[in-house]
């Protein structure tokens, strides 16, 4: 995988990952760019498109889109899977999981993507490890800023459009 | 009120966040953001004691702002800092700053490895996965010079624990992908591979990637990882759907590992051991069977997985392009999901048929989805997916289909989207040229796509059909009277104006008998567009205007009028103007004959490669273009413009199907032309694949092989493995793809013996390393006809000791054969030319092949003659005719073969102009039914 972007529908990126060694310019301009493309695509498009000379696998799940661009020799499928299951770990771990959470919480996004993926690669697909890694490093925290906070959104909102 | 997270928030981070989500415009947003840089420097500044909370807080807070897409030029030393916390979240952040806002700062990047340093020598699981995720993330070069070394160590040793040994693997990987020289494996590669054994599911899942990724540049270092990776899917393959508990993902067993293990033995040929490539095809089978297993789960996630693997077998499938069964039983399953309701399937469907179709296994089976594809290109509503099936219709491609296809591609131009029109125009001027058998419909063709998108018709498409119609005299007249007619609607194109310019001014004498289309007709038409066309359209038509006057006189007072007029003559473009003048001076003081030399039809255009054919490839970039399929059909379309009495100029090499029996190298036969052969050709691959014989030090006459093919191997053994790939053009040989690919260092001078060839060699490289391919190209004129190939002798040192092998080159004389296309009349009348004794030789001789007609017609082709139709009265029979182009002449040849299949014997007579060449074919082609 090259890179993993996440971005609203109002074109706002909330994460991105680069696997690739490309500068800041760069990065920006392709994750604007791209994320207009797929933007102006249509619902029941296909998941799957070549834009220049990347391949691109997006899916939008409620207000979010999660997009990865792989290699030539990457499997589409098992792609949508990888963001498939990214979403779950967020959601096991947030508790139904919300744009808001990624938002306010990016960091511990960026934590279990690097669980999951590591230099663009599965590197531990089983939900429970992962899971308990990052739990595993909650418990080596002070607990004394934590709070409680009322869900922002229905938890409806983890759902694929 | 913020959302705060679980763990631990940090609530000034997350009032600051709501801050900024809070702003009403840019403008405020960065107000804000500049107002929080300021408060975080005075406090990075001021306060020396910033507790490790504030400073994570802080580093946090910048990372936010980065990730915003603002610039963040101070913090790193405080991120730095925050490595060395004790605390397991400071430490965590501040590796994610590092992560992302790495720095080339020399003294910040040794103050970051010696933390990474030390906490990879913690022995703390948790902060050793930190340290190897923050040099993933990097991956700098700098990263991989401090730590290439010490993380195989860790990868491979005893007491590590899993999740330090998955981080490890993929951090390895990312440091080889960046400075793969930095990454030595040597002794631990055997280690390596055995991790496809460990207990560990996540093990082998982060290990696989590496070992792929390095069995990809170390093939034979890794190959031990095919047998482990055979037996390790065949477990998975066959594990019940939840033995492999949280490892397995909506009833699928392990399905980002098996898309690995597949994708890994795609760096392999099929395994060599019957045991393992038997367990293999099984595992294989077992996956196609799945798919027709009513579904465990409706749910998108489980059929998405399941069919990533199958999708990844199926890549497989193709890529051995060895087991007929299984490439029919992929496409079977492809043209199911053809029609599958999923978007993405019918995608990944179109996409993968595209490849099967260059197997000549499965093109035939793939060629019978062309309604279903068709039906695709016009009613996606995608398109992306429309994309795909045009990609596909052009790979289906052959000649039983092109007018078909060529059709519908055209059809589709009309409302195709902008994006793609211009590569849809290429493929489409390129099959129509390929696959043309009469060059009206590939007129047609060209001048439809001019109408349809002209906007999009590159230089080189009009070019290119200029360039057949000069050669090609028997379209003319054809051409000149369509492209007559084109120009009569009211708006067009203006390439159409271009080609109809000159193309009326080479030929318009060949319409000018009828009266509508008489010459001052001709060229009221052509000069009512001039004034609407670009400055290099109308210079080209003052050159077509020019023409005129030369054939026909009568025009002559007309144009000389419109030359000598002030917006011509005094035109304020130089190359109009000076155009204007010249001609307006020669059509006035030149003679006749003087004008009509120098006004002379154009000469046919000189032999080149397709340039449509290299644009395309340039667009898409190497690979992209099936190039092997497109040569593939250039022997088809091989008369569009070659062959004929005028010298063919075809710009299509000679370049028969690529045999698929590139390894069924056969034991050595004699030369003698009586005895039989037991050289195998390429359309034998079904009755005797398998027979592979041993190989020989000198391949003496291996080479009769090569006589209906141009490429394959030509000798192989321990050491050294010499393809051929060869180009012929009229009496010039070119073999671009002479090469070597050795296991040892070996130096590799040369030497040819030659006689009626003038045969130059380029040098190559003195030293060969293992593995490694080296290619020599050598150019071959034929002087005269001939009948002993050429030697090539090669000499190298393997080991200290000088090797020295002796090999025919597949040189044979009907390697510079044209095709000539004829008539039945033609040929009747050429063939009692032709009747003295010495001229005809002819054998009668058993058949050591089968006497399949596919068969035979291929080798007919393969020998580079026209195959006749109809010709013969009996239908059993085959007609071929060809000009052997040498320097010295061109010599007329005509074959006939007639097959006696109940006595399984053949009688093959040859006839030409020189009794050699009679003789040496005669010999030659006994040898190959």
């Amino acid at each position: 995988m090259r890179f993993m972007l996440l971005f609203s529908r109002q074109g706002k990126l909330r994460l991105q990952k680069w696997y690739v060694p490309l500068g800041d310019q760069e990065k920006r301009r392709l994750g604007r760019e791209l994320v207009q493309t797929i933007l102006g695509r249509k619902a029941k498009m296909c998941s799957f498109l070549e834009w220049r000379d990347l391949k691109v696998v997006y899916k939008r799940y409620a207000s979010l889109y999660f997009c990865c661009a792989i290699e030539e020799q990457d499997n589409e499928l098992i792609t949508l899977e990888v963001i498939h299951r990214y979403v779950e770990l967020l959601d096991k771990y947030f508790g139904s999981v919300c744009e808001l959470d990624i938002i306010f919480n990016f960091e511990k996004a960026y934590f279990i993507l690097d669980e999951f993926l590591l230099g663009g690669e599965a590197q531990e697909t089983s939900k429970k490890s992962v899971l308990k890694a990052i739990e595993q490093a909650d418990q080596l925290t002070s607990t004394c800023y934590q709070q409680a906070s009322p869900r922002i959104t229905s938890p409806t909102c983890y759902e694929h459009a | 009120m913020p959302a705060v997270s679980k763990g631990d928030g940090m609530r000034g981070l997350a009032v600051f966040i709501s801050d900024i989500r809070n702003c009403k415009s840019k403008e405020a947003e960065i107000k804000r953001i500049n107002k929080e840089l300021a408060n975080i420097r005075s406090k990075f500044k001021g306060d020396k004691a910033l507790d490790g909370y504030s400073k994570k807080k802080y580093v946090c807070k910048l990372l936010f702002i980065f990730l915003l897409g603002h610039d963040i030029d101070f913090g790193h030393m405080e991120a730095v800092n925050l490595l060395s916390s004790n605390k397991y979240t400071e430490k965590q952040i501040g590796y994610l700053f590092i992560s992302v806002l790495v720095n080339s700062n020399s003294e910040l990047i040794r103050l970051i490895n010696n933390a990474i340093k030390n906490d990879l020598s913690s022995r703390n699981p948790t902060f050793m996965c930190l340290a190897l995720h923050c040099i993933a993330n990097v991956g700098s070069r700098e990263m991989a010079e401090a730590f290439a070394g010490e993380i195989p160590r860790i990868l491979v040793a005893g007491d590590t624990m899993d999740s330090v040994k998955q981080s490890a693997a993929l951090c390895l990987l990312r440091l080889y992908k960046a400075s793969p020289d930095l990454v030595l494996m040597g002794e631990w590669t055997s280690r390596v591979v055995h991790l496809l054994n460990d207990q560990h599911m996540g093990v082998v899942t982060a290990a696989i990637s590496l070992i792929t990724c390095l069995s990809q540049k170390n093939p034979d270092e890794f190959k031990t990882c095919v047998s482990l990776a055979v037996s390790r899917l065949s477990r998975i393959v066959s594990s019940a759907s939840t033995d492999l508990q949280d490892y397995t993902y909506y009833f699928v067993p392990a399905p980002w590992l098996s898309c690995k293990l597949l994708r890994l033995l795609q760096c392999y040929p099929p395994p060599e051991d019957g045991a393992v490539k038997g367990r293999l095809v099984e595992c294989l089978e077992t996956i196609l069977n799945k798919a027709q297993e009513p579904p465990k789960s409706k749910k998108v996630q489980h059929s998405n997985a399941k069919n990533a693997i199958l999708f990844e077998a199926i890549s497989l499938i193709i890529h051995y392009d060895s087991e007929p069964n299984l490439l029919v039983r992929a496409c079977n399953q492809l043209g199911q999901f053809l029609q599958h309701r999923e978007t993405n399937l019918r995608y990944l469907a179109l996409e993968s048929m595209c490849t099967l179709a260059s197997s000549e296994f499965s093109h035939e089976a793939v060629k019978t989805h062309i309604e279903t594809v068709i039906n695709a290109l016009k009613t996606e509503r995608d398109v992306s997916v429309r994309q795909r099936a045009a990609d596909l219709l052009y790979a289906m491609c052959d000649r039983s289909n092109a007018k078909q296809i060529v059709a519908e591609m055209l059809s589709y131009l009309e409302t195709a989207d902008y994006s793609i029109r211009e590569e849809m125009v290429l493929k489409v001027a390129i099959l129509a040229e390929k696959y043309a058998v009469d060059y009206s419909w590939y007129v047609d063709t060209i001048l439809n796509l001019i109408r349809i998108a002209g906007d999009y018709v590159s230089e080189e498409v009009w070019y290119r059909v200029i360039q057949i119609v000069i050669n090609r005299d028997d379209v003319q007249g054809y051409a000149a009277k369509t492209v007559f007619e084109a120009l009569q609607a009211p708006a067009c194109h203006e390439n159409m104006v271009k080609v109809g310019g000159y193309i009326l001014g080479e030929f318009g004498n060949l319409i000018a008998g009828d009266p509508r289309s008489s010459p001052l007709v001709q060229f009221n038409l052509l000069h009512s567009k001039f004034h609407l066309c670009s400055v290099p359209t109308r210079a080209l038509l003052l050159s077509a205007y020019i023409k005129f006057i030369n054939l026909f006189p009568e025009t002559k007072a007309t144009i000389q009028e419109v030359l000598r007029s002030d917006s011509q003559i005094r035109n304020s473009d130089v190359e109009l103007q000076q155009r204007a003048v010249e001609y307006l001076k020669l059509s006035s003081i030149a003679s006749t004959d003087v004008l009509a030399t120098v006004l002379e039809e154009m000469p046919p255009f000189p032999e080149r490669e397709s340039s449509i054919l290299a644009k395309l490839k340039k667009k898409k970039g190497p690979g992209v273009v099936p190039v092997s399929e497109l040569e593939d059909g250039k022997r088809e379309g091989g008369e569009l413009n070659g062959g004929g009495d005028r010298g063919p100029d075809s710009a299509m090499s000679s370049t028969p199907s690529p045999s698929a029996d590139l390894l069924g190298l056969r034991s050595a036969a004699p030369v003698s032309a009586a005895a039989p052969s037991a050289g195998s050709l390429l359309v034998d691959v079904f009755s005797e694949s398998g027979a592979g014989g041993p190989a020989a030090a000198v391949n003496d006459d291996g080479f009769l092989r090569f006589v209906c093919k141009n490429n394959g191997v030509l000798f192989e053994n321990q050491l050294l493995q010499i393809g051929i790939k060869s180009e012929y053009r009229q009496n010039l040989g070119e073999l671009p793809g002479f090469s070597a690919s050795a296991v040892p260092p070996l130096s590799v001078p040369s030497g040819l013996g030659d006689g009626d060839l003038n045969v130059q060699t380029k040098p190559v490289e003195p030293l060969v390393e293992g593995g490694a391919q080296v290619q020599q190209v050598l150019n071959i004129e034929c002087i005269t006809d001939f009948s002993e190939a050429p030697q090539l002798n090669i000499k190298f040192r393997y080991g200290g000791a000088l090797q020295n092998i002796t090999l025919k080159l597949p040189v044979t004389i009907n390697k510079f054969f044209q095709p000539t296309e004829m008539a039945a009349t033609d040929f009747f009348q050429r063939w009692k030319q032709l009747s003295q004794p010495q001229q005809e030789a002819q054998k009668i001789f058993k058949a050591n092949h089968g006497m399949d007609t596919e068969v035979l017609k291929a080798k007919l082709l393969g020998l580079g003659t026209a195959l006749l139709e109809n010709v013969d009265p009996n239908p059993e029979n085959y007609v071929c005719a060809g000009v052997v182009q040498t320097k010295s002449q061109q010599v007329g040849v005509l074959l006939r073969l007639e097959p006696n299949a109940q006595a399984q014997m053949y009688r093959l007579t040859l006839r030409s102009s020189k009794d050699t060449v009679s003789k040496r074919l005669c010999d030659l082609l006994a040898e190959q039914f």
